[in-house]
């Protein structure tokens, strides 16, 4: 099934843009202490996710990464928000986990494959409740 | 359809069954609404890998579930944790970290799940059947179950796994679907040479190729052997999960819904076919090398945690001879399978080699491994894939053959000769 625009958590975000060129893993590719990526095989390794809103073509890898995102969420050293091109539940899972803690709300979104190639050229970008994204 | 619960579900979430059940079913049924679930499904067990710590999330869930009274209502097994309860004497971390480790633990067997500890709960007596809802998590076990069980769990994360435990439910989408489990990607291995498809290394490394390429699609291998072991589509599978996000693959002539190509396509045409070529291979193998020093520090096999087979195989190439003094040799198991070899006698054998087995836990995991001079060299390619971010090192993958030789000489050595034209 196609994953065309969808909010898979909904809530607002502003923030720099972080384009992960490849899928990640949470767990193993993130350090939960920093929020620095730690994954050598990843092609922005050691780049800092605190506070940017994360473009990323997908999940990959560990149910672990479910923990992790709600670690990092709850240290306050996650991501403002998550854009995907294709739907990733083992991330929504840790940021559902994160609103039931901690009230700590994360929007992720996915975004077709027009929509996900304009935003690579964005440098930040705001996140709207209705699942609407603007550049700027 | 929108996600529609039934008469129980409900209850559960208005809070008859308690403050932490209702918590429970919060976190079941807004995954299952991502997942565009219509409904939700009766699981006839769990896997559950939250009780790894991984900072105080981790703990603060488990807890508000404890506190409310929850307990799981289907058989739930344990996934690695942080510590080896049957080793302590292995642990080198902070005491911080143990201590929170071990609340986990106590937290999840408290709640009624099994003390197994392992990433490998198909290596053990009670496992579910073909057709069977399940509600794992841990990636490699997630894609074992799905396809080498036939049994059915979409790709769950850590919270949703005991979420699931507690309410006996899932949601009615993904891997549960026959829809879904119908492979869209063919890997036609038929031009690889014999010689390659004949090492026991042939598997994950075509498991490495194959997650890189697929993300979460299906695949579908064909032009391998009939009837190949366990412990190979394990590390298939283990590989395709760490590399990608495959939480199911078929493999034509030895998984239970690919008797044939067309059973495993579902009688549709593939969306893409890729040929596989030795070259593919030889770049896997390379991607998980980050270093040709010849210089080894450690060595460990057990990413998924080794079976009884596996044991076997190296106690044969080990034939009696010692680990050279400058390098250490760990194997990860679960408890379960550590009983079988202690039966048949191994255990002493390999102990006397120099082996160090490590339990309840991974060595990529946990603070075991002392400080490593050298290179560390593995035959699991989920191990090499994390090992330099997770640890600060270099890794090398070898055949559990080469592993071994390399252990006993002290420095690594690779077969290179059946690579020669690759």
């Amino acid at each position: 099934m196609p994953d065309a625009e969808r909010v898979l958590m909904s809530g607002e975000a502003r923030g720099p843009v972080l384009h992960l060129e490849e899928p990640i893993s949470f767990w193993g590719g993130l350090d939960p202490w920093s929020g620095t990526i730690i994954d050598q095989a990843h092609p922005q390794v050691g780049e800092s996710i605190v506070g940017r809103i994360l473009l990323l073509p997908s999940g990959r890898g560990s149910s672990s990464g479910s923990s992790v995102l709600t670690e990092v969420l709850r240290a306050g050293i996650g991501p403002a928000g998550i854009v995907m091109r294709h739907a990733d539940e083992i991330l929504v899972i840790g940021a559902l986990a994160a609103e039931e803690l901690y009230d700590i709300t994360v929007p992720i979104f996915t975004v077709d494959e027009a929509t996900y190639g304009a935003l690579t050229a964005a440098d930040a970008i705001v996140m709207a409740p209705d699942g609407t994204i603007t550049t700027g | 359809m929108p996600l529609t619960l039934d008469d129980r579900d409900q209850a559960l979430l208005n809070g008859d069954g308690g403050p932490a059940a209702a918590l429970a079913m919060r976190i079941v049924s807004r995954t299952a609404e991502v997942m565009r679930a219509e409904r939700l499904v009766d699981i006839t067990g769990a896997h559950i890998d939250s009780c790894l710590y991984n900072g105080q999330a981790s703990v603060d869930f488990p807890k508000r579930l404890a506190d409310g009274g929850a307990q799981v209502v289907v058989p739930a097994t344990l996934n690695v944790s942080s510590l080896d309860l049957i080793h302590p004497e292995l642990f080198r971390g902070d005491a911080h970290t143990a201590s929170q480790g071990r609340l986990l633990m106590e937290l999840y067997e408290g709640m009624g799940c099994q003390p197994t500890f392992t990433c490998a709960p198909y290596q053990q007596d009670n496992r579910p059947n073909v057709g069977e809802h399940v509600a794992w998590a841990e990636s490699n076990a997630i894609v074992f179950a799905n396809s080498v069980l036939g049994a059915r769990t979409h790709r769950y994360g850590d919270f949703l796994d005991i979420s699931a435990a507690i309410t006996g439910r899932a949601p009615l989408a993904g891997l549960h679907l026959d829809a879904n489990r119908r492979a869209t990607v063919v890997f036609d291995v038929s031009a690889v040479p014999e010689r390659l498809i004949a090492l026991d290394a042939f598997y994950p490394l075509l498991g490495h190729h194959i997650g890189k390429r697929v993300g979460k699609a299906v695949p579908v291998v064909v032009g391998a052997p009939n009837h190949v072991a366990e412990h190979l589509l394990k590390a298939l599978g283990a590989a395709s999960a760490a590399a990608g996000a495959v939480g199911m693959f078929h493999l034509v002539g030895s998984t239970p819904e690919a008797p044939t190509l067309d059973a495993a396509l579902g009688g549709e045409r593939a969306a893409e076919t890729s040929v596989v070529t030795a070259a593919d291979l030889r770049l896997a193998r390379d991607q998980l090398t980050t270093s040709t020093s010849s210089k080894l520090g450690v060595v460990s096999l057990g990413t998924p945690h080794y079976s009884v087979a596996e044991f076997g195989r190296v106690v044969e190439a080990l034939d009696g001879r010692r680990v050279h003094p400058s390098v250490r040799l760990y194997i990860n198991t679960g408890r379960s399978v550590a009983n079988e070899i202690a039966l048949r006698g191994w255990i002493p054998l390999l102990e006397a080699s120099g082996v160090q087995i490590v339990t309840d836990t991974c060595t990529y995991i946990t603070p075991i491994m002392e400080d490593i001079d050298g290179v560390a060299m593995t035959d699991s390619a989920k191990w090499a894939y994390y090992a330099p971010g997770n640890l600060g090192v270099d890794v090398a993958f070898g055949s559990v053959e080469d592993c071994i030789e390399s252990a006993v000489r002290g420095e690594i050595v690779r077969d290179e000769g059946v690579w020669a034209d690759a």
